[in-house]
This record gives structure tokens, sequence and C-alpha cells, in this order.
């Protein structure tokens, strides 16, 4: 091939993945564009003091009222939930995995909890309904057990093997050299684990809770299925609640196109997106300080 | 326990021993039926090409191995007459009383403070003792007017040879009979190097050392003894002197010449 043949066919490649580049930039930008564009379209008709403290959402009576405070504690509640579940689990879990099992044992269970990251939310919101649900509907005498346990406890199985996968790396990065200085000066494996190990790879576990709280908090199929979705104000993980996520998923179907609550559910995916968003630049911060440890 | 190591104790000539020790990683035979001796205060150095199985057998005498599922060991490891693997000592007791210094100086990322601290706290040492333990500890490793100031500094933060000198303050804080030492200088600098062997030479009035060493130079400077070792084998052991002076086998002669290594 001629030289400047191959000069062209270069320049058309770079000019190629430059633009496949920037599309996915534009598109981040662009949802963003819509989500605030909305958002304002929004906080025109509504003022943000009343958006932010009003304690009702109730898009549709005859008194409209958009208080995002039911959903927002809604979501914290479910996530708090998932995470007391998911965290002791999941870094046990890893420690057993990193520290503990033989081989051939890890080499069976690190497959199993990829795996469990593959079950659709769908299927696990389904679990919630017709084992989790009556489980505890039985258990605390209430007539059904769509509630915010039930989706806390979904959400923390979903959740667990990204805990577990991220805290056994972490786990896995610290230098057998600190396990050996503790064992020399007499410890065991327990004081071992609890007293050098853990600690040394706190970045990278910080950072695994914080990429499990981005996935409890934007999941929105689970939490729909599994929470009831009364939305009144929440009481606590025993009654049912209604997330952002579900909130969204819910009336985005029916809503008048451009009224006011159509406008207010990009208000609260704004406000999603917001809080995932601080939640994975936290996270990531933390991955890169543990990368950084580890390079020292 | 047997015979001849009662007789020996009562000579109080050995401290520490190896009695037709054989070590398999898997299936590959490290170590080949190693007898040894180590005479109480006294450093002995060992030493002999890489790959020979000087690490390896340092390491079984604080029971390292028994972090890694495939090493197999054969035959006994004495200390002060009692079998270091027959169940009569846990691992942890061992390497209480058997100390180690790595390779690489490997200080927690914690304060220069908690790093001894931390051995303290394991072996439930009284919170009241600790302190002065701390201190006394780096004194002996004449590291204390260094860092005196700055027991809360993290430790990662000390230059290499202030921080193999706060490894073996943290071994000797426990107050072991033995310290281990697998290459405490190859990763330091020369002058780092000088200030750890004048500290070898200095403790061994309290404490019975075993040095790995690739240095023939430190191992000349800093050993009464010499034990040379060749394809998981000793070949030859003998004062230090003598052993690179006068050696008596073809193969130690060789090496200590530099010939092969």
């Amino acid at each position: 091939m001629k030289l400047a043949a191959r000069e062209k066919i270069d320049d058309a490649v770079k000019l190629l993945f430059r633009t496949t580049g920037l599309l996915v930039i534009a598109i981040l930008g662009g949802i963003f564009f819509m989500l605030i564009w909305n958002s304002v379209a929004f906080f025109l008709k509504i003022k943000p003091l009343d958006f932010i403290t009003g304690t009702q959402w109730n898009p549709s009576g005859s008194n409209a009222e958009y208080g995002i405070l039911p959903l927002l504690v809604s979501t914290c509640l479910v996530t708090l939930g998932a995470m007391t579940i998911a965290i002791p689990l999941g870094i046990g879990t890893a420690a057993f995995l990193s520290e503990y099992a033989g081989k051939r044992l890890k080499s069976i269970l690190k497959p199993v909890i990829e795996m469990l990251a593959a079950v659709p939310s769908v299927a696990i919101g389904f679990l919630g309904i017709v084992i989790l649900g009556p489980g505890i509907a039985e258990l605390t005498g209430q007539s059904n057990g769509l509630n915010a346990l039930n989706g806390a406890i979904l959400l923390a199985v979903m959740a667990l093997p990204t805990i577990i996968t991220v805290t056994e790396d972490a786990l896995h990065g610290v230098p057998q050299s600190y396990r050996e200085a503790s064992y020399g000066v007499g410890a065991n494996k327990w004081q071992t684990l609890i007293r050098v190990t853990i600690p040394a790879a706190a970045p990278g576990i910080l950072a695994a809770v914080m990429l499990g709280v981005g996935r409890a908090i934007g999941e929105t199929m689970t939490v729909l299925m599994a929470t009831g979705n009364a939305s009144a104000f929440p009481k606590g993980f025993f009654h049912s609640v209604r997330t952002i996520t579900a909130t969204i998923a819910i009336e985005m179907g029916e809503v008048p196109y451009q009224t006011t609550h159509y406008y207010a559910l990009f208000a609260i995916a704004a406000v999603l997106f917001l809080i995932t968003l601080a939640v994975n630049l936290i996270g990531e911060y933390f991955v890169n300080k543990f990368r950084k440890y580890q390079a020292a | 326990m047997c015979g001849i190591n009662t007789v020996k104790m009562n000579n109080d000539l050995v401290k520490l021993s190896a009695e037709s020790v054989n070590l398999w990683f898997g299936s590959k035979q490290v170590l080949k039926n190693i007898n040894i001796d180590f005479a109480p205060n006294q450093v002995t150095a060992l030493i002999g090409p890489s790959g020979c199985g000087k690490s390896t057998l340092l390491r079984a005498f604080n029971r390292m191995h028994d972090l890694s599922p495939d090493a197999r060991i054969e035959g006994k490891l004495v200390l002060e007459g009692q079998d270091l693997y027959d169940g009569h000592f846990s691992a942890t007791q061992v390497r209480r009383r058997i100390g180690m210094v790595f390779q690489k100086a490997n200080p927690f990322p914690k304060s220069i403070y908690e790093n001894i601290n931390y051995g303290l706290k394991i072996n439930d040492i009284p919170k009241a003792e600790r302190k002065g333990i701390i201190e006394n500890a780096l004194k002996e490793s004449y590291i204390w007017d260094e860092l005196k100031t700055e027991l809360d500094k993290p430790a990662t933060r000390l230059s290499g040879g202030q921080q193999q000198r706060l490894c073996i303050a943290r071994a000797v804080a426990l107050r072991p009979e033995v310290i281990l030492m697998d290459e405490p200088c190859s990763a330091l600098d020369p002058l780092s190097t000088l200030k750890i062997e004048e500290l070898i030479v200095k403790l061994k009035k309290d404490y019975t050392i075993v040095i790995v060493t690739h240095n023939m130079q430190q191992a000349q400077r800093v050993a009464d003894k010499t034990v040379f070792m060749y394809l998981g084998e000793v070949i030859e052991e003998g004062e230090t002197k003598e052993l690179f002076n006068n050696p008596k086998n073809e193969l130690t002669g060789n090496y200590v010449k530099g010939r092969f290594g």
C-alpha cells in the first residue's frame, strides 16, 4: 500500500475513535443537561424549599404536593438496611476467601459469588414477593411482607458480589510481608486479620462499601417489587416504603407530558443522579488511594 | 526428647538445633538431612548460593512454613531440648521465643510506637509496662536518639535502614531467646548495613542470632560461626575464620573465594 493511503487510513481511524470517545461524553452530558433542564422547569413552578422539606409526595391529588422527603427517606432506609446486612457479611466472606479458604474451595466460591451478580434484578424481586414477603408477614404478624426490610434484604443480596469481590481484591493486595511480620511477633491468624490486614486494606474496603451503596441506591426493579410502594411517610423497616427509583418507574409511564408532575419526576431523578454521582466519586477516590498506597 | 540433646544441654552449648531435617515443598525436596547446632549467645551465619535452602531452614525454626499448605517437614527442630513441632508448643509460642527479622524491612503501616506496641499487645503485656519496653527496645536497637521525638509518625516514612532497625527493635521488644535474620541488609546502603552489623554484634550478648547472608564480608564481620549450604545440604560448618581461610571442602572454598554463587 502506498504511504499516502496508509496515512489516510491512520487519520480516518483516529477520527473514528475520537468520535466514539466524544460521543460517550456527549451522551453523559446530554443526560445531565436533560435532567437539569426539566428540573429547572419544575423549580419555576414549585419552590425548591417546599420540594426539599415537604413531607408529602402526592402529585395526583387535587391539592398536589411535591415533597421529596418521604422518597429520600425511603431510599436511605432501604439502603441503610441493605448495607447493615451486606457490609459485615461481605467483608466476612471476603476475609474467609482471602485468608482461610483453601485453593480448591476458593476456585469454586469465587465464580459462584460472581454469578450472583448476574441474577437479573427482576428475578430477585420475584423471590422477595413469593418467599421473603410471606416469611416476613408470618414472623411479624402483618398482612403482607412487602416492606423496607424485604427490600433491604434483597438489595443486600444484590450488593454482596460487588462488596465481596472488591474487598477480596483489597485484602489480597495487602503485602504478604505485613502478615509475616505479624505472625513473626506471635500473632495468630485472627489477630493478624483484624489488626493488620483489614486496617491495611481499609481504603479498598471503603471503596467496596461505596460501590455497594451505589448499587443499592440506584436499584429499581427489586425495590419496586418488594417494598410495597406506599407513598406515606416511611415509619420504619416493617412498613411499606417507596424509593425514588420506584416512584419514577411507577409514575413516568402515566404522567401527562410536560405537566408539573412530569417535571417533578425529573427533579427527583436529578437528586438521585447527584447522590449516586457523589457515592461513586467517593468510591473512586478510595480505590485510587488504595492503588497509590499499594504502589508505595 | 532424645538423650544426645540432654547431654548437649548440660554442656550449655546448644540453644537451637536441627536434627535430620528434611523439608519438601510439594514434591520438591528443599532441605536434605540437615544437622546443625547453634550455640547460645553467638552469631551464626548461613551462607550459600541462591536456592540452597538457607532461608527455608531459617523459616523452619519459627514455623513460618506452617503458612504454606504444601510444605512438609521431617526430623526435629529443637529449642533448648524441646521439639518445636511436637505439639508441645503452638506456632505463636514458638514465634514469641524465636523472633524474626525479614529480608525486606516490613514495618506495619502504623506509627513507630504502634509498630512495637503491636507485638506487646498481642502477647498480653500489661499496658503500664509497654512504654518502658518500647523505649528500651528502641535504645537496644540504637534508634532511640533518632526517633524519640517522632514516635507517632508513620513508620513507613523512615529510611530503609531505620525501618530495618525498627523491625529489629520490634523483635527485641518481646525478649525472644533467638533472633532469626533473613538477609537483613540486602536492601540497604553500606552505611545502614554497617549500623545493623554493629547492632547484631551488640545484641549477641543477650540473644542467640542466626543470620542468612549473601554477603561474605558481612558473614566475616559479624559471625562467630558460619555454615555453608549447597543444594539443600549443609556442606561445611565451623568457626568463621576457619571456614573462610581454611575450608575443608572444595565447594566451600570455591564459594567463599567467589568462584561461583
